[in-house]
């Protein structure tokens, strides 16, 4: 499968995305910069994290008008799939791919630690490797990952099954001490509405090795993979 | 005209405000107890060439609804001064 990793200027992880892919995952990936206007014929394109534009203004601001985004929204509208992990979350809510925002944590500190992340739609193509209620482990990083939206799109969203991943304990149950930035619902990654466009704040591409302290990020890798073949 | 722009943006009601609740927290702390309801914003000066106050206005509208603020958490207002 043939995957795209963009990098803009202060991405930091689109090297430990194409390693993910390439040397864990024996991938076709290639590097996509910013001022690019084509995909080049990716099946996957992925947006990592950083500080794009150094998250002046709001994070992923500035990156949304970056000229391969264009490429990306029309990609996304054909039905392509889309990852934004991070900040690459963060820049697919502020190009309206996804719903809702990321705003400053709720403890307006960075968190650096790893989460217990639950899967609660297991259909989608990023998630159909793992089972709905399976736990999976891994790292955040971020000072702005508080996500939120307007309460009746929060629970249209809930209804249609687009809270893809939340944040709970390790008995599987969200509670205020097991959300580490205090998102409303606890959520740690959404999906828009046609299922293609997936963002979250875990970082998967940084869990792919036992050496790295666990290997869970894979899991939402090889989701992809299968629904591409 | 040359137009001088202050652009204002500040959470939407109802949108958690976690900086807005710190510093209403410090402000209490430090004998304010009058104090309630602080948001924590943005303000944003810019000058505009537009050949009348409205047109300046129509241009400043689209910056804020395209880039300055995000909308779906961000309210914005502004007010532009003589040309």
């Amino acid at each position: 499968m043939k995957w795209g990793v963009v990098s803009f200027p202060g991405s930091l992880d689109d090297r430990d995305a194409l390693f993910a892919l390439r040397d864990v995952l024996g991938q076709d990936a290639i590097s996509l910069w910013h001022k690019d206007e084509t995909l080049d014929g990716v099946e996957c394109v992925v947006l990592p994290g950083g500080f794009s534009y150094g998250d002046y203004l709001r994070t992923g601001a500035i990156a949304r008008f970056a000229p391969i985004m264009q490429s990306v929204a029309r990609f996304a509208a054909d039905g392509g799939l889309v990852i934004g992990i991070c900040n690459g979350f963060q820049i697919l809510c502020e190009a309206h791919l996804l719903p809702g925002a990321l705003t400053r944590n709720r403890s307006l500190s960075f968190v650096c630690d790893w989460v217990t992340l639950r899967v609660d739609n297991s259909k989608t193509a990023f998630t159909r490797a793992a089972r709905d209620g399976e736990l999976l482990r891994l790292p955040i990083k971020h000072g702005e990952g508080l996500y939120v939206a307007p309460e009746d799109d929060l629970r249209a969203m809930e209804e249609r099954g687009q809270v893809i991943l939340r944040y709970v304990d390790e008995s599987g149950r969200d509670s205020d001490e097991s959300n580490p930035n205090g998102s409303m619902h606890a959520i740690a990654g959404v999906a828009n509405e046609r299922f293609n466009v997936f963002g979250l704040m875990p970082h998967p591409e940084h869990a792919v090795e036992p050496m790295l302290g666990g290997d869970d990020g894979l899991r939402l890798f090889r989701s992809i993979i299968e629904s591409a073949s | 005209m040359i137009f001088q722009v202050k652009v204002f943006v500040t959470p939407k009601g109802g949108i958690l405000d976690p900086q807005g609740r710190a510093v209403e927290h410090s402000l209490k702390s430090l004998g304010f107890a009058q104090v309630d309801g602080v948001r924590v914003g943005k303000f944003i000066a810019l000058n505009v060439e537009a050949a009348s106050g409205a047109e300046a206005r129509q241009v400043v509208t689209r910056m804020c609804e395209q880039l300055l603020a995000n909308t779906v958490i961000e309210d914005y207002r502004f007010e532009v001064g003589d040309g």
